[in-house]
């Protein structure tokens, strides 16, 4: 107990409290330089800083992209997969697939996809869709490389999410839903009325960890467009590690990720106190 | 009659649908698969066809032969190794203190760990950085095994604490009788009869320690050092024209994750709904 104990707080607790601290200081990276405490300066800074605000619309309009249509697709096979149905597990192992394939392979692979001038991206789009006549240039503009770096966040996402609710749809009783569909009810009011409600817990808690997620959003974003052009898909991980590691300015780094943090579980507090209450009633 | 037409309907459309969704989801990675076997004349003329015309495995004997590839696969399997042992060992001891020992201040100590669980590990990058330097710590390998072992602690005491839970408390009070004290009944009752959470702390440390990326690219700056993770990143970005090189290095780097998690898929899906569920 206590040596692991003594490591997850040297690792874990002592950083979550540096954080804050450091937040709070114009950090000298050079040791035995002195930091000075500025009280909110970085705060005040990050809020009046452009490229903070974008960053932090670009992570929610990131999260309002993938996290709806993870949960609806993610439920739809769930769905699909919750019968007793030949094949299944290979289903479920398939589409389970791209969570446990390293973020650095996938966010590469998409770059590809999308990237290259005649990529499978374009080839969609251009001569199989016919919706531009140009091969799009994904990653030169603000919100195609959104969009890019939200399909491969779907694309990842949605096995994760599919086998939180095909557990819980497992879990509802049987008997349930032979009673309701010897009263009538097809398959939709089976699912509406039987399964929905069932699940809704489930549902509450990959909302907001999918929630959580698409704010720290990071990978895919430095590997497949850096933030750029000139900082338009930059997100707050990919600012704040560019403003400690590239720039060396610790204070304002620190700034950033406190501030994100806090938004997101307050955010995601306020999320739960609401579904808590809807479920209640 | 009519009603097992209806079925044989629903089933195929089902099917249908399933189907179309598994060629959306594995797609990618037969395109992957297909451009690491393209040689590189062929991927820059035709990146879309799926079949390689004449498929070649030079970039894969190119990959293989570099004698870095080695080097980067083998320092990921040291720490990833190194860490999955630790990880398992060190939160099966905290979670068996928590679920089955009762001792003064673990309430408190038991919400420090949920406080854990939901602190983003990205949130603590600076000071975690900060801290590797004061420990000298920064640019070695042995160095970033108390890291990842250490953000990895609370999930996977969380996770072995619910398993724990679940033992019949009378089991442990027959082997008391018997005259075994806490450490014998956590090695030969609690350990043995959890082997399937185990099993997912296994697999959810390897796959986290193996494919790390944030933490490794900041503090490690020797060419020597690199894991695979990083090496295939970099490797990206210099030469970003030999895609087929970087998908065949990637292939390789998915094949052990591939293995342990087909091999323990079942564990894995007991463990994660558990998991998440609980939390």
């Amino acid at each position: 107990m206590l040596p692991g104990f003594a490591l997850y707080a040297l690792i874990m607790l002592y950083p979550a409290v540096q954080t804050m601290l450091l937040s709070f200081r114009d950090w000298q990276i050079i040791p035995g330089t002195p930091s000075p405490w500025v009280g909110l300066d970085n705060y005040i800074r990050a809020f009046q800083d452009p490229v903070f605000v974008n960053s932090l619309v670009n992570a929610a309009a990131y999260t309002a992209f993938t996290v709806p249509l993870q949960i609806v697709i993610g439920l739809a096979l769930a769905v699909l997969l919750d019968a007793k149905l030949p094949g299944r597990v290979a289903f479920r192992v398939l589409f389970y697939l791209p969570v446990v394939t390293s973020w650095v392979v996938v966010s590469l692979l998409f770059q590809y996809i999308f990237q290259s001038d005649d990529g499978l991206a374009n080839h969609v789009v251009v001569d199989m869709l016919g919706l531009s006549s140009d091969n799009v240039s994904w990653f030169q503009n603000r919100w195609t490389g959104m969009f890019a770096i939200g399909v491969l966040g779907i694309w990842k996402g949605i096995g994760w999410a599919m086998l939180i609710f095909l557990a819980a749809l497992t879990a509802v009783p049987q008997e349930l839903k032979e009673a309701a569909s010897l009263d009538g009810a097809g398959a939709f009011q089976r699912f509406r009325h039987v399964s929905l409600p069932a699940i809704r817990g489930a549902l509450a808690v990959v909302f907001i960890l999918l929630f959580i997620g698409g704010f720290n959003v990071f990978i895919s974003v430095l590997l497949m467009t850096g933030g750029g052009p000139g900082n338009a898909t930059q997100v707050p991980l990919t600012y704040m590690y560019q403003q400690a590691f590239k720039f060396l300015d610790f204070g304002y780094g620190s700034a950033i990720s406190f501030s994100l943090t806090a938004l997101v579980l307050a955010l995601s507090a306020l999320q739960y106190w609401w579904t808590r209450r809807r479920m209640a009633a | 009659m009519t009603d097992t037409r209806r079925r044989a309907v629903s089933l195929a459309a089902r099917y249908l649908l399933l189907a179309a969704a598994a060629v959306v989801m594995v797609y990618p990675f037969l395109y992957m698969l297909s451009t690491s076997l393209k040689s590189r004349s062929m991927s820059l003329t035709d990146p879309t066809s799926l079949w390689p015309t004449d498929p070649t495995l030079d970039n894969y004997t190119t990959v293989l032969g570099s004698e870095n590839f080695a080097r980067y696969f083998l320092n990921s399997a040291a720490v990833a190794i190194v860490s999955t042992t630790l990880i398992v060992l060190l939160s099966a001891m905290m979670a068996y203190a928590f679920a089955r020992l009762d001792w003064p201040g673990k309430r408190f100590f038991f919400t420090m760990i949920i406080v854990g669980l939901t602190i983003p590990t990205m949130m603590l990058i600076i000071p975690q950085f900060l801290l590797a330097r004061d420990l000298h710590l920064l640019n070695s390998l042995p160095g970033l095994v108390p890291f990842y072992v250490g953000t990895a602690l609370a999930f996977n005491t969380f996770l072995l604490a619910g398993f724990f839970e679940q033992i019949p408390f009378e089991l442990d009070e027959a082997m008391a009788i018997d005259g075994a004290g806490p450490w014998r009944r956590f090695w030969s009752l609690a350990m043995p009869l959890s082997k399937p959470a185990i099993g997912t702390c296994v697999i959810f440390a390897f796959l986290g320690t193996w494919d790390e990326f944030a933490w490794a690219l900041t503090v490690l700056n020797d060419v020597d050092n690199r894991t695979l993770p990083i090496a295939i990143a970099l490797f990206q970005g210099q030469h970003s024209t030999s895609w087929g090189l970087v998908f065949a290095a990637s292939i390789i780097a998915i094949v052990p994750v591939l293995i342990v998690y087909i091999v323990f898929q079942r564990n894995f899906v007991a463990g994660l709904t558990t998991g998440a569920l609980k939390s």
